[in-house]
């Protein structure tokens, strides 16, 4: 059914302020970013010199550009399929709750109030070497932690600070998904006698299949471009290189190295690997995904 | 009525006010805390001792924010008159030749009365141009010293604080004898163990003078002096004479758990070390090497400068000149120098404070200011200004965390982080050329 307006006007109208507010922080911004990309010039502009692909050439040929690919595919992947399996089952488990059901649902959605810089702290404070509880805690069990030295170790933290956030949000979807799942299914699987797991594997997750592919789709957006808050206040990109990704290293060249011309180049690439997991999401993944 | 009376009085006077309203002069600074309310005080007894001007403070958050808070404004052209710039950004302001005002220039068209010869060479060396002529107003300058818990050498039955990087590493084990599990750590690792590692001991730490003779300067920090202190320190990180705890000064919390028992940081981290520490604490100065050099040298400085910045009326810089007169005042430089624990800048500050017997009251204080000022600044002591030098010591740091991490050796970590730094002077020199 299509809805028909009586004058051309009004959709457009209607439409104005999401097209102003992209246009005004999606568009404008973006295009300033390609045009930027093709010059060097100083920090206050007062000089500026067209470069062409100049930015780009030293881009690729850094090795520590590649590296820094890697990182942010190893963090947001596991940001993404770590965020969503425990959202998964805490979801589960939230929906066979009889009492209290609302106080644990609620509990579980705070998280997502916190600005990821507070969480990033509240999580590096938990795993200081030297006093987070945490830290000791492992410590009794014979593992040294201390992230300032070891790249591993700083990754899952960010990791782990990166996905506490998240988790509530998938939590959300992924509830609102088990409970639109019909209940007459699983009722004649338990008639069939099919066991709690199976009924889960073969009925309900294939039904959660579009809200679990939308939620990769966000994780993923998330992962790559809303954690730098997280990154800035607990590792600053280290040690060495180990969490610098590529959003990161964005606001570090450009925001705090002054380097204008590297740093928009690299958003430029950022906007295009943006373009290209959003069409391989949507051509590959969503075929095998079942809508009801 | 009444009321009526009393509101065109108001009106008035609020009239009368706006006919000799002073000149406001902003000023953007990354003081937050204690700091920030003293930045507050000061720029209030600048404005209650003349009424021509009014300067305005405005915090802008840490020091990278401030800064590029105020290269956006100016790009916007809404830039403040002042703008508290770090050392490192040094380089950056004085090739903006159409963005910043020099503060000698300032001073003399201001027609105000400057005498380069009253401040300490040892601190605004590092704002100098190559001619001698000061570019802008040290502020808040630091430099690095060697905390220690006496409490802990007590225990441990030392009683000398340690001179030199080799008895830093007997005294280490000895602590360690007596049950303490690290020996020192560290604030600010390429500033400490690299920059004035170098200094110390008047090795250059980049070619063309540090970076003083111009934008062609490289880095020559791979020399065998920093190599074999790295690898020292590499050395230490395994069997805990050092501890390794982050970029920036999150060390002080090991020293204050008494963790560690020695605590190279600025000598601006004095007040906080004295509030925090629940032992008794000695300041002492940056050690060296015995054998790599003779007498050690005057350190560097680390903190930051005032900027003034162009784009302002005449007025406004008249304004900005007798301020930056009033704060370096002896009695008003010598009350920040007390308060914060920064070096003094001037001369006459510094005898101030000996005179009111600060330093007898509080021991450890003096150490900075004897540290940057025996002997004359070399070539090599006077400071570092280097472009893109905050990417580059984000370079030195992972170089230095891998070799503490035991990955890469001394001698392949400072190669490597050469070579891109040398890359990164090479851009800025192309940007600003």
């Amino acid at each position: 059914m299509t809805v028909t307006f009586p004058q051309k006007g009004l959709p457009w109208l209607l439409l104005l302020p999401q097209l102003l507010v992209t246009a005004i922080f999606f568009l404008w911004p973006a295009e300033q970013a390609l045009e930027q990309a093709f010059y060097q010039e100083d920090a206050f502009g007062l000089s500026r010199e067209f470069v062409g692909l100049e930015n780009f050439i030293d881009l690729f040929t850094d090795p520590l550009y590649y590296q820094s690919m890697l990182t942010t595919l190893v963090f947001s992947f596991s940001v993404a399929i770590f965020g969503m399996s425990v959202a998964l089952f805490l979801a589960v488990m939230a929906d066979r709750v009889i009492r209290g059901k609302l106080a644990y649902q609620t509990l579980l959605i705070w998280p997502y109030a916190v600005a990821p810089a507070l969480a990033g702290v509240l999580w590096w404070i938990l795993f200081d070497p030297s006093m987070g509880p945490i830290a000791l805690w492992l410590e009794s069990f014979g593992v040294e932690w201390n992230h300032y030295l070891d790249g591993n170790q700083a990754m899952i933290l960010v990791v782990i600070a990166s996905t506490w956030k998240q988790i509530s949000y998938n939590f959300l979807f992924f509830l609102a998904g088990l409970q639109a799942v019909p209940r007459s299914l699983i009722e004649a699987a338990s008639i069939d006698g099919a066991s709690p797991f199976k009924r889960f594997w073969t009925i309900v997750f294939p039904l959660l299949s579009p809200t679990t592919f939308f939620l990769l789709v966000v994780n993923l957006v998330y992962a790559f471009f809303e954690t730098f808050g997280v990154i800035d206040a607990t590792t600053k990109g280290g040690p060495g290189q180990s969490t610098n990704t590529l959003v990161y290293k964005v606001f570090e060249d450009g925001f705090v190295g002054l380097d204008l011309g590297g740093s928009a180049a690299q958003s430029v690439v950022l906007m295009g690997i943006v373009g290209l997991m959003t069409v391989i999401q949507f051509r590959f993944i969503e075929r095998k995904v079942q809508y009801s | 009525m009444h009321n009526l009376k009393l509101a065109s009085a108001v009106i008035g006077m609020s009239i009368a006010g706006s006919g000799f309203a002073a000149t406001e002069v902003e000023w953007w600074h990354a003081m937050g805390g204690a700091n920030g309310e003293k930045v507050n005080e000061i720029a209030q007894g600048f404005n209650d001792s003349q009424d021509a001007y009014v300067v305005k403070p405005v915090y802008k958050g840490n020091y990278t924010e401030t800064m590029t808070s105020a290269i956006a404004a100016f790009r916007a052209k809404q830039q403040p008159a002042i703008v508290q710039v770090f050392e490192v950004g040094t380089a950056s302001m004085m090739a903006a030749k159409g963005a910043i005002y020099p503060v000698n220039e300032l001073m003399r068209e201001a027609g105000q009365s400057f005498d380069e010869s009253a401040y300490l060479s040892a601190v605004t060396g590092y704002y100098t141009s190559s001619e001698g002529k000061m570019l802008s107003m040290p502020f808040n300058s630091s430099t690095p010293v060697l905390y220690y818990n006496k409490d802990l050498f007590k225990k441990a039955g030392i009683t000398q604080a340690p001179k030199t990087w080799q008895e830093v590493e007997t005294t280490a084990k000895k602590l360690q004898q007596s049950g303490v599990s690290c020996g020192f750590t560290t604030a600010w690792q390429s500033w400490v163990h690299l920059e004035n590692l170098s200094a110390r001991h008047n090795v250059p730490f980049a070619s063309l003078d540090n970076g003083f003779g111009g934008l062609k300067t490289e880095l020559t920090f791979n020399g065998p002096l920093q190599v074999a202190h790295v690898e020292k320190m590499g050395e230490w990180q395994k069997n805990g004479i050092f501890s390794y705890s982050g970029r920036t000064n999150d060390g002080a919390a090991k020293f204050y758990s008494e963790e560690c028992a020695m605590f190279t940081e600025s000598s601006a981290g004095y007040a906080g070390i004295k509030r925090n520490a629940k032992f008794d604490f000695g300041v002492t100065e940056l050690p060296y090497w015995e054998g790599k050099v003779k007498q050690p040298s005057n350190t560097i400085i680390g903190g930051a400068s005032l900027w003034v910045l162009q784009g302002h009326s005449k007025e406004e810089y008249k304004g900005v000149a007798s301020f930056l007169s009033y704060l370096s005042r002896a009695s008003v430089q010598a009350d920040w120098h007390q308060f914060s624990g920064y070096l003094p800048i001037t001369k006459a500050a510094y005898s101030l404070t000996k005179g009111q017997g600060f330093y007898d009251a509080n021991l450890g204080t003096e150490t900075a200011v004897t540290q940057m000022t025996t002997g004359t600044p070399t070539a090599n002591t006077k400071g570092l200004r280097l472009g893109n030098f905050v990417q580059i010591r984000g370079v030195i740091d992972e170089a230095l965390e891998s070799v503490w991490s035991g990955d890469v050796d001394a001698q392949t970590a400072l190669n490597t982080a050469v070579k891109r730094g040398n890359a990164l002077l090479r851009k800025f020199e192309k940007a600003n050329d």
